[in-house]
């Protein structure tokens, strides 16, 4: 039996006092699109460069293909593809030459970097301007670059992190499509986002992390549904309410007093707002303002480890 | 050792870094200024000029850009690039080396035959000469590789040091005065440093001295020892740049 394409056991990695990475544990089979969720901080990448051997974990261990990414770093290298969330090909070189790079440092033979470089650049649209330097490039040419170069040896498992953040639209389509035909080709993904929508389209099964610490491991529509569970009203009124009253609410989870306005937490934002402008009108109350606020993935962290325990 | 991937190393080296302007200034111009405003109005010998000239060049060009490659990379992020793929800090350090080394080799010959022609000097032992030259630019290639080993993306701070070293390390190296007619002390400091080694190897070369082996082996000790070193400092400094 094939080993996991991606197992990870109790990884850990502090900065100083800070604990980035809190002993995590996960694996990813084969063929997989694994998505790593999870808000601005949360450990995502901290965990994708110790994965993927940049950096060094303080205890814990990964394995990719079955390689331990410490002690058979290079075979290991060899099995993935990197694009990281910062551009890193080389700004003052050619597009090509950035591809033919990568391709020398992977020991991939001179003629096949040259034609598997030119599928990949065409596919990506970007043979055309192979001969400009990569600096040069918009931000969806740098992110279609850094595919193509992470591509170019043909790696069993491709780790994407944030792949869309800040594309236009016409980049943040093709790089979509790109990953989910390398996926149904057969290549493990796995990919770090913040949006939920972008994990529900592009994988099997999402990780939420937040902290260092994994929440949960489940299906895109099964976090779905825990995370619309977080989602909540947020009102004002010209007078002060008691809490009790608004709690009372039909599918009102919980209220919260932030200052002057009061949060109500529900999976329902619709029914609760109806709620909330009758109350008003009844009371002869005067609403100063009124919101609902989308599911947060801070939130839903809470919820998940909540549930957990 | 790869010998492949360090080769894709130094060519990729080579076409972004040495292909600016101050390798030409750091490497030429700053040792001809620099060798005329100390030696105008004295009398020194041919080939000690001559000599004085190649080993200052070779240093200046082996050690303009090698200190700053590794910052410049942390700043870029390339860095992270070549750690996460399958080469290690020993190749990815050799390839620097090698850039270095090829840059520094190439601007120094050609120097040497146009101060050979137009000073009228004899080379009376080319293969010598040239392996001198070899094994000081891999050395002093190395020592700049070592002084990239500074935790920083900020070239300046690199440069800096850098600075410090080079022009220290040149008025100990018999460029400026002979190193027989340097203070016993002076003499001492004189054998500490990899310039004097190569000053007297290509004094040796130029047809004059009495054997050129001592110092061959100093350069290629000091290339061990220094390129040791640089690999044990940036296996230790590179988490901290990634």
């Amino acid at each position: 039996m094939a080993p996991p394409a991606i197992r990870v056991e109790n990884l850990v990695k502090r900065f100083g006092d800070l604990t980035a990475v809190g002993g995590i544990s996960f694996q990813v089979d084969e063929g997989e699109s694994f998505g790593f969720l999870g808000p601005n901080g949360a450990g995502k990448s901290t965990t994708i460069r110790m994965v993927t051997g940049v950096l060094r974990p303080d205890a814990g261990a990964a394995r990719i293909a079955g390689y331990d990414v410490r002690t058979d770093t290079d075979a290991a290298k060899s099995e993935i593809g990197i694009v990281p969330e910062q551009f890193n090909a080389y700004p003052d070189l050619t597009a090509w030459k950035n591809v033919m790079l990568a391709g020398e440092l992977y020991g991939i033979p001179r003629q096949t970097r040259k034609s598997r470089g030119t599928e990949l650049l065409r596919s990506f649209g970007l043979f055309e301007r192979r001969h400009t330097l990569a600096t040069n490039f918009s931000k969806g040419m740098k992110q279609r670059l850094m595919l193509t170069m992470a591509l170019l040896h043909d790696p069993a498992v491709l780790f994407l992190d944030e792949p869309i953040t800040g594309l236009d639209v016409e980049s943040q389509h093709l790089i979509r499509e790109r990953i989910a035909e390398l996926n149904r080709e057969g290549r493990t993904v796995f990919l770090t986002t913040h949006n939920i929508a972008e994990a529900d389209r592009l994988c099997d099964r999402v990780a939420i992390i937040n902290r260092g610490e994994i929440a949960a491991i489940d299906t895109p529509d099964a976090l779905k549904q825990t995370i619309e569970r977080t989602r909540a009203v947020e009102v004002s009124f010209n007078e002060e309410v008691t809490l009790d009253t608004l709690a009372a609410f039909s599918t009102v989870d919980a209220v919260e007093k932030r200052g002057d306005t009061i949060r109500l937490m529900t999976p329902d934002p619709d029914t609760v707002i109806k709620a909330v402008v009758n109350f008003a009108q009844e009371e002869n109350l005067t609403l100063r303002s009124l919101q609902t606020l989308g599911p947060s993935l801070e939130d839903a962290f809470t919820a998940l480890t909540e549930a957990r325990q | 050792m790869r010998v492949r991937r360090v080769l894709a190393i130094a060519k990729k080296d080579i076409r972004i870094y040495y292909t600016k302007g101050p390798v030409l200034i750091s490497g030429l111009l700053l040792p001809v200024f620099f060798f005329l405003a100390f030696t105008m109005g004295r009398e020194m010998a041919g080939t000690q000029l001559v000599a004085g000239l190649i080993g200052m060049t070779l240093w200046f060009t082996a050690t303009s850009i090698s200190p700053v490659i590794a910052p410049w990379e942390t700043r870029d992020g390339t860095l992270e690039r070549l750690v996460s793929a399958p080469i290690t800090v020993v190749e990815i350090l050799l390839g620097d080396i090698v850039a270095s080394a090829t840059i520094s080799v190439s601007i120094t010959g050609v120097a040497t035959a146009i101060l050979a022609l137009v000073l009228d000097v004899s080379i009376a032992n080319p293969v010598l000469l040239g392996v001198g030259l070899i094994l000081a630019a891999i050395g002093f290639s190395a020592l700049g590789v070592l002084l990239a080993a500074v935790p920083t993306d900020q070239t300046s701070n690199v440069m800096m040091l850098a600075t410090l070293v080079k022009f220290s390390i040149i008025f100990v190296s018999g460029i400026f005065v002979p190193v027989a007619d340097l203070p016993s002390w002076g003499r001492v400091v004189a054998y500490g440093s990899p310039l004097t080694y190569l000053v007297q190897t290509t004094k040796y070369g130029l047809g004059t001295g009495d054997s050129a082996i001592i110092w061959l082996v100093g350069l290629l000790f000091f290339f061990i020892i220094t390129f040791s070193l640089a690999v044990w400092v940036h296996r230790k400094t590179l988490p901290k740049r990634l």
